[in-house]
């Protein structure tokens, strides 16, 4: 059956699963759009590329599906790259098929043209230039496989104008054939031996769980991996959620913004056992004295984490999905009921840094304090909403203070740090998981740089809600300038004539401010129950620091305490 | 030390740029590169000599592995293999100092590939070591321009670098 290009990439779409695209039209996907119209495929029109990159980033961390982006050539395409290279840092999975210049025009400088395939090289798993139309359904089979399989990432198909209208006899190939690709599923079975070897000897045990435990759906076999061993478990960023916060033995995140005990317990262990970490310099401080009194166990997928930033003495690599299930199997219950009493010792040490130095910060009376505002969206959720953030104080926060209890709940950019992230992500999440509650904490920085989307969110009735902690600076960059610049505040104050409730309600989104702390918990209350899209401004102080802090070059145990 | 590997890649368009560009932002310390046609003519080989200690070394063959289009990485360092190098050194050489080049050529068993009344192209085949030293002799008579191919190394014995 002959068909064209545009018809192919619908058809092979349809054969993928995908339900929903996030994209925006332009000169040179004017005939693709035309396909999908033909098709009245689903699709959320974003208001810049941007968005519709990050919303189909949140579409895909809370379904576990590819999220499928489309934009047109040139700066349609370019508007994509900090979107692809937030997935890429967080492993998302990603299609993004985009427009290029007809075949007979590329490398003319022509118009709206961008060597878009060039450019995302370093930020992609892997990207085509399509210049044939034959090539598609082939192409397109081996983006998705290539996208969800092994260790997820972007895959950018850039497919050139005149391919779209060209004629092909279709048919959407069975099966991927590549000879450099062949994503691990199982490992070493007998380097498990190993692992439980010092586990058993270990006394100083600690899980450390990362996001790979999201990406692979094993949060399961995490729990009762430490219900089998009764060893005590530090998560990074990227794996909040995978163990809920209420968890006895869950000791928190790690790191930079860590709590306390994760950072000591991560410096006195004598056996690190990381589970889909990749050791990100936030996580490690400085690196030399990382963990210096254990060995280093590394499950991971991605043979090229280990030994990047860590030093590992045992690895397991292969799916989580696999080696998780095979070392739990290897562990006798019998045996590993001996383990409570030779590190109780260690609990009780991890409990009482925990007790005497938990998370906090000042409760004070005459100003809001965003802990307080996280807190209580955590209590109002009763933890079951899907949090997203932007990045940057108020990112730091609710990871320290929002109560997670589910895996997949938390979006954030963890990798890249991306300013604007959280409204686009919060919006693709949402049409991810229609029924769940989502809510999205964003500083007034971030917001502003993808606030068009409120018209999406608007548009579409998604009933996101978001939260804005207005203190009026860029926070994190104050906070460092305030603690190692000697408070010359260079640029970071955003004081200014922006009022956020006109501006969400001009876009068509109620909203509502709050300056006081009487009326908080009301006003929450109220905004989450809003039926539609809602946001709330809520005045914070300026100079409220994020703590603990592992100020940059330090080691994990060199923390500025705050707080009380 | 210096690792000398084979990686054979998919005859493809844009492979050497994923395969440059993962190299120059992962910072991995590269001597030379060097690309051609394989006997199966989907297959490119490219010899890539790279110094690195062992961690560093993992990393480049772990990082260059994970690019989908490359199939293969075999490190030729710790086994038997030939390696070669081709050079062309154009030379100052008038009619006085010509037959001193020549003599020179034929303790290096290089050969002579262009003559005119101001300078000669030699070339020469042969292990690195073996192109600096001819180098360095010519330079007394003034090198105009050299070009270097970059290392190409295969095993020795009937097992190729793709079984290996």
């Amino acid at each position: 059956m002959k068909i064209t290009g545009a018809e192919a990439i619908v058809e092979s779409l349809k054969n993928e699963g995908v339900k929903v695209i996030f994209g925006y039209p332009g000169g040179a996907v004017l005939t693709l759009y035309d396909a999908l119209y033909a098709a009245n495929y689903p699709h959320i029109l974003t208001r810049h590329e941007q968005g519709a990159v990050h919303a189909a980033d949140g579409y895909a961390r809370v379904t576990g599906d590819v999220g499928v982006v489309m934009a047109t050539s040139g700066p349609g395409a370019t508007n994509l790259v900090t979107g692809i290279a937030t997935a890429y840092m967080d492993s998302i999975p990603l299609v993004l098929i985009t427009g290029q210049v007809a075949v007979s025009l590329i490398g003319r400088d022509s118009f709206q043209e961008a060597d878009i395939r060039g450019i995302t090289t370093p930020i992609t798993k892997h990207n085509y230039l399509v210049k044939k139309a034959e090539q598609l359904p082939r192409v397109i089979k081996e983006a998705f496989f290539i996208a969800r399989t092994g260790r997820p990432g972007p895959v950018v198909v850039d497919v050139a104008k005149d391919v779209f209208a060209a004629e092909l006899d279709y048919s959407y190939p069975e099966k991927v054939e590549l000879r450099g690709y062949h994503p691990l599923w199982a490992g070493d079975e007998a380097v498990l031996g190993q692992v439980v070897d010092e586990m058993s000897r270990a006394r100083r045990p600690l899980f450390f769980v990362g996001g790979g435990v999201n990406l692979s759906r094993t949060a399961e076999e995490v729990r009762a991996l430490a219900e089998r061993t009764g060893f005590p478990l530090i998560l990074s960023l990227m794996g909040l959620g995978t163990v809920p916060s209420a968890y006895p033995r869950n000791f928190g995140l790690v790191g930079m913004h860590g709590t306390y005990a994760a950072n000591m317990a991560t410096t006195e262990c004598d056996l690190l056992i990381g589970l889909g970490v990749r050791f990100d310099d936030r996580v490690t401080g400085l690196l030399q004295h990382f963990a210096p009194k254990a060995k280093v166990i590394h499950f991971d997928v991605d043979p090229a984490e280990v030994n990047k930033n860590v030093r590992t003495d045992i690895r397991v690599l292969g799916d989580l999905k696999w080696s998780l299930p095979a070392l739990l199997r290897r562990l006798d219950p019998a045996e590993t009921a001996e383990w409570g009493e030779k590190i109780a010792p260690w609990l009780r040490l991890l409990e009482e840094w925990q007790k005497e130095n938990p998370l906090t910060y000042e409760r004070r009376d005459d100003v809001i304090m965003p802990q307080a505002v996280i807190e209580t969206v955590s209590d109002l959720t009763g933890g079951e909403a899907l949090v997203v953030t932007d990045v940057g104080q108020n990112q730091m926060w609710t990871a320290q203070f929002y109560r997670f209890k589910h895996p997949g709940s938390w979006l954030t950019s963890g990798g890249l740090g991306t300013m604007g992230y959280g409204l686009p992500a919060g919006l693709g999440a949402q049409v991810g998981c229609p029924e769940k509650h989502v809510v999205v904490f964003a500083g007034d920085g971030g917001i502003m740089m993808n606030c068009q989307e409120f018209d999406t969110i608007a548009k579409f009735g998604l009933p996101v809600k978001v939260i804005i902690l207005n203190n009026q600076v860029l926070g994190m960059v104050a906070q460092w300038q305030r603690m190692f610049y000697g408070g010359r505040y260079a640029h970071t104050d955003l004081s200014g004539r922006t009022d956020f409730v006109k501006l969400a309600e001009a876009m068509g989104v109620p909203a509502l401010r709050i300056t006081e702390p009487e009326g908080l918990r009301e006003t929450l209350e109220r905004v989450l129950a809003m039926p539609g899209p809602a946001v709330l401004e809520v005045r914070i102080p300026s100079d409220e620091d994020v703590l603990p802090m592992v100020p940059g070059g330090a080691r994990l145990d060199q923390m500025v305490m705050g707080g009380r | 030390m210096k690792h000398t590997l084979a990686v054979l890649v998919e005859n493809r368009p844009g492979v050497l740029t994923h395969i440059s560009g993962l190299i120059s932002r992962r910072a991995f310390n590269i001597e030379s590169i060097a690309a051609g046609y394989t006997e199966e003519s989907e297959t490119t080989r490219i010899t890539v000599v790279v110094e690195a200690d062992d961690l560093e070394l993992e990393q480049v063959v772990n990082q260059l592995s994970k690019l989908v289009d490359v199939i293969k990485i075999t490190d030729l360092t710790g086994i038997d293999a030939i390696h070669r190098e081709l050079a062309l050194i154009k030379v100052k050489a008038s009619s006085e100092t010509r037959s001193d080049i020549v003599d020179i050529v034929d303790i290096f068993r290089a050969k002579i590939v262009d003559v005119n009344r101001e300078t000669m192209v030699i070339e020469l085949t042969g292990e690195e070591t073996k192109i600096d030293a001819l180098c360095e002799v010519l330079a007394d008579h003034g090198i105009i321009e050299i070009v270097r191919t970059g290392k190409v190394a295969l095993s020795r014995g009937p097992v190729p670098a793709k079984d290996l």
